[in-house]
């Protein structure tokens, strides 16, 4: 208000000055760069931390203390965690640590996988049933049947035509999945051959994998990647599912359903040998879809309102 | 005493580019009867004085400071349930798109006797019943079919002469008018702005007309004010605004309108345009908020904005340089 | 309306027809001979040979599944490679518990699904959103047996407030039937609360933006009738459709809880039979949750006409 006093003095005569007014609201400062992309998006840093962490410990499981996570030891059957065994043993004497350290392998190697494969084929399938007008109804109708499967029964239903294997389960889950993705890249191919630009492109006799390469594709990718990271989160649930209801990977291999499958005989005496593999597997899930909803709120703000 | 009464009216918003000054320090009153219009383009504040008079600006991000003295009781200082039993009741309005503003998956009869059960404690036949009226009262044919319909089914001047039967229903003592002839067709436009006079008449109501439409504000209002960039510029009843502007900013609408007989494509006067944009509200703005598009404007302008002052008998207006009644005269 | 819905129903028929073509189909679709894979890695030629003809896999594809349909459109789901017993009183044996854990826990996810969602959206950006929105997303996280676990140890185990297992039938007394299905009912709904949830607050955020809820504040209506009568009806078909889709997550679920708290349902038939590798079994089962849901689907077309008049029948 002083300011204003001593530049109203150098105010001729007759003129009238508007009052002063108040901020009512301190304006925030916006953050920008890959830290402020982080730090508005708390989420995808969170998610993608503990990802990370899960990655490497997938990777460097053998170098982290574990044994052979195979390894049996009938005398040290169901020992409750401890300085030799962290997180106890089963019931036939296997280090829960480094089984549950090789699980978190299987779980990533499923997750991943199915993520990619039903996004690649849920890519193709889609840009035929947008492109191809014929092939539109069929491919459609057929994909409203598997969609009226539920993906867990669906998946039990191969995994018991099948040998129990990692690469059966991906396939599995693949299958299952492949509906939605389909689905999601119908329809944005649908609502962008709308667009005026595309139509312009079409007008001025640009061929369709051109236009599926300059125009569709790039727009798909945002809501690809984020389908891809929920069906990434949905497929390592299935696939621990699938395993501890014995249709999936073979009790052989150390993979986190698998071992809460042998505990649940023994889960109200011994609740560490369920406990550890299912608080991984937890943390996992969350990890991929905090990274989901992060990115799906960075990439398409339209986007976040919906699902 | 004046029906509304507000007093340094100010409404500012958070956004992520920083805080927007949609109103800043606006004084105005209404009179019992009066028909008060607020005009300006878009983006000047006018819609958001009329969200603010009803305290419906969201806070967070808005925030509203000032006073609203409606009746002597300043609305800003009333609990949420008190504004409540104002809103619809002693203040209603109509807003500019009838065609989204009205819910569409409930009967319009629900929509009207919604309010009368509310604020009147009438019981669901009384409230159906009073609806029909309503809508007899604003022309609306076979009215009892009508209340039993959805939005959907009713056309565009239809549900607009539903939204006035709604506003009205509990006879208010103001009316809040955005925009509401804009999104209709001109034929309607006419018929709907005959509706609201013959209305308020009946009722006894003041209104508060905004519009960026000159033609309407000859047409109805009493009163004029002229927002600009969230301030207000000018005010000065009708007759005399249109008779002798005194601010640039309202000589530039002014002249931007159309004259009858005047040929648009002839040499004879081409439709005046005001140069420049509106200012942005996100930064805050030195001296006079006209100033970048006025032909008048000075350093002194750009440094000092000029407060309100009366200019000629009910006239006032914000500008250094706008000549006074002795030196127009 | 009445043709609506009879139309509606024909148009679910291709789609069953597809369903049953492909669980049928899966049998040939597999690698490997079937029959030896259903067999066992133990199982003798003659077993094989056995099973083979048991499921009349050496008769040609389209003379299988032509008598397959024409056998299901009569009630007969197959019989049981195990127990020698029809596939359809298996299922008919097992299915109260399971559509009693579903029921219970439908109820329950839209008890507390659509207010949390609701109340998410009206106070969206708060503290209390960020909760609520925290807790969808670990619900959406954490494997419903985990959360069966964590159930069962903390309040039947510890606190010894709920039986740890088991299911009592209805038949004999709603409050035993309703206490052992509480914990399970819980662990199962917690995926689909949060789906729900989400989408509820994804809907009604929509929702709430619009102009006749700017209409409705301007009438002086209070916070409730805005947000359940005006918003919520407005916001019920995305909510509906959802509630409709999650069924699947329902039916998945139930397999693994039924698991997890020792309920003798369709679950406990399913995992039995992947065990023992009883094909018709699982097929009988597949079908008929995969009928189950089309038929929810079906009911949540018909529900939008009666929340949007704008739908036209």
């Amino acid at each position: 208000m002083t300011v204003s006093t001593s530049k109203t003095a150098r105010l001729p005569s007759g003129f009238v000055v508007a009052p002063q007014l108040p901020d009512l609201l301190v304006s925030v400062k916006v953050r920008r760069g890959v830290l402020g992309f982080l730090r508005n998006h708390p989420t995808v840093a969170i998610g993608g931390a503990l990802l990370l962490c899960l990655v490497l410990v997938g990777i460097l499981a053998p170098h982290l203390g574990t044994v052979d996570p195979t390894a049996l030891a009938p005398a040290k059957r169901t020992r409750a965690p401890s300085a030799d065994f962290w997180f106890g043993t089963d019931a036939l004497g296997r280090d829960i640590y480094s089984r549950v350290l090789y699980g978190a392998r299987v779980s990533l190697i499923v997750g991943l996988s199915v993520a990619l494969f039903a996004s690649l084929a849920g890519l193709a399938i889609g840009l035929v049933s947008g492109f191809v007008r014929w092939a539109d109804g069929i491919v459609m109708r057929f994909m409203d049947g598997l969609m009226s499967i539920p993906p867990i029964l669906l998946a039990v239903a191969l995994m018991a035509l099948t040998r129990g294997s990692v690469g059966n389960v991906i396939l599995a889950i693949t299958v299952a999945e492949i509906p939605r993705v389909s689905r999601l890249v119908r329809s944005v191919v649908l609502s962008l051959r709308e667009q005026p630009y595309v139509d312009a492109a079409v007008a001025s006799g640009t061929r369709t994998p051109m236009i599926i390469l300059r125009h569709i594709l790039p727009n798909t990718l945002a809501p690809m990647l984020v389908q891809a990271t929920y069906i990434c989160a949905s497929a390592m649930i299935v696939e621990s599912i699938l395993s501890f209801i014995g249709a999936g990977t073979p009790p052989t291999i150390p993979s986190w359903g698998n071992i809460m499958a042998e505990g649940r005989a023994l889960w109200q005496v011994k609740p560490f040998i369920v406990f550890f593999p299912a608080a991984f597997l937890s943390v996992t899930v969350l990890a991929v879809n905090l990274l989901g909803d992060g990115l799906r709120d960075a990439l398409d703000p339209r986007m976040a309102k919906g699902l | 005493m004046a029906l509304l009464d507000v007093q340094n009216l100010q409404t500012h918003f958070r956004t992520p580019e920083g805080v927007n000054r949609a109103v800043d320090g606006v004084s105005f009153h209404v009179d019992e009867g009066e028909t008060l219009a607020i005009v300006g383009e878009s983006g000047c504040g006018k819609s958001v004085t009329s969200m603010s008079l009803m305290r419906l600006i969201p806070e967070p991000p808005g925030k509203i400071a000032g006073s609203i003295r409606f009746q002597g009781k300043d609305l800003l200082q009333l609990s949420e349930p008190e504004m409540r039993a104002i809103r619809g009741n002693d203040i209603s309005m109509i807003f500019q798109e009838p065609m989204t503003s009205l819910n569409p998956v409930l009967t319009v009869g629900r929509q009207i006797g919604e309010t009368l059960r509310m604020h009147q404690g009438l019981d669901k036949q009384a409230a159906l019943a009073r609806a029909v009226e309503m809508l007899t009262l604003v022309g609306i044919p076979e009215p009892a079919r009508r209340v039993r319909e959805y939005p959907h089914q009713l056309s565009g001047g239809m549900r607009q002469r539903v939204m006035i039967a709604m506003a009205l229903a509990c006879n208010p003592k103001l009316l809040i008018a955005d925009e509401p002839t804009t999104a209709l067709d001109v034929t309607i436009q006419a018929q709907i702005l005959q509706l609201m006079l013959d209305l308020k008449r009946r009722v006894g109501a003041a209104i508060v007309l905004i519009t960026h439409d000159l033609g309407v504000v000859a047409e109805i209002a009493e009163r004029v004010m002229v927002m600009y960039a969230g301030r207000k510029v000018e005010e000065a009843p009708v007759a005399e605004l249109f008779r002798s502007p005194r601010h640039p900013y309202t000589q530039g609408l002014l002249g931007a309108l159309p004259r009858l007989g005047s040929s648009l494509t002839g040499a004879a006067r081409r439709l005046a345009e005001i140069p420049g944009q509106v200012p942005s509200l996100k930064q805050r703005i030195e001296g006079c908020v006209f100033a970048g598009r006025c032909p008048l404007a000075t350093d002194l302008c750009r440094e000092f904005a000029p407060g309100l002052e009366e200019k000629g008998p009910r006239h006032i207006a914000a500008c250094h340089y706008a000549p006074k009644e002795a030196a127009a005269a | 309306m009445v043709s609506y819905i009879f139309r509606r129903i024909l148009a679910t028929m291709p789609v069953m027809a597809i369903v049953a073509l492909f669980v049928f189909s899966l049998l040939y679709i597999a690698p490997g001979d079937p029959a030896a894979v259903i067999a066992g890695d133990q199982a003798s030629p003659a077993d094989v040979e056995r099973i083979r003809q048991a499921l009349g896999l050496n008769r040609p594809f389209l003379v299988q599944f032509g008598s397959w349909v024409w056998r299901i459109l009569h009630g007969d789901l197959g019989t049981s490679i195990f127990t020698n017993l029809p596939v359809g009183s298996l299922i008919a044996q097992r299915i109260e518990p399971t559509l009693s854990l579903m029921v219970i826990t439908l109820v329950l996810t839209l008890l507390i699904a659509v207010p949390l969602g609701v109340v998410a959206a009206w106070k969206a950006g708060t503290w209390l959103d960020r909760t609520i929105m925290a807790f969808a997303v670990f619900g959406f996280s954490l494997p419903v047996f985990v959360v069966g676990y964590v159930l069962a140890y903390v309040f039947a185990l510890h606190l010894e407030w709920l039986p740890v297992q088991g299911y009592t039938p209805l038949a004999e007394g709603f409050w035993p039937w309703l206490v052992n299905l509480i914990l399970p009912a819980v662990a199962l709904g917690c995926v689909y609360i949060a789906l729900i949830a989400r989408i509820t607050r994804a809907a009604m955020l929509e929702v709430l933006q619009q102009d006749y809820i700017r209409t409705a504040r301007a009438k002086g209506l209070g916070q409730n009738s805005i947000l359940f009568v005006h918003a919520l009806k407005n916001a019920a078909v995305p909510i509906v459709t959802v509630i409709g889709i999650g069924i699947a997550l329902l039916i998945g679920g139930a397999v693994v809880t039924e698991s997890v708290f020792a309920i003798p349902g369709l679950g406990r038939l399913t995992i039995d039979a992947i065990l023992r590798r009883d094909y018709p079994v699982i097929q009988g089962i597949v079908l008929l949750f995969s009928f189950l849901y089309v038929l929810v689907n079906l009911m949540v077309d018909v529900t939008y006409t009666l929340v949007d008049p704008r739908i036209r029948y």
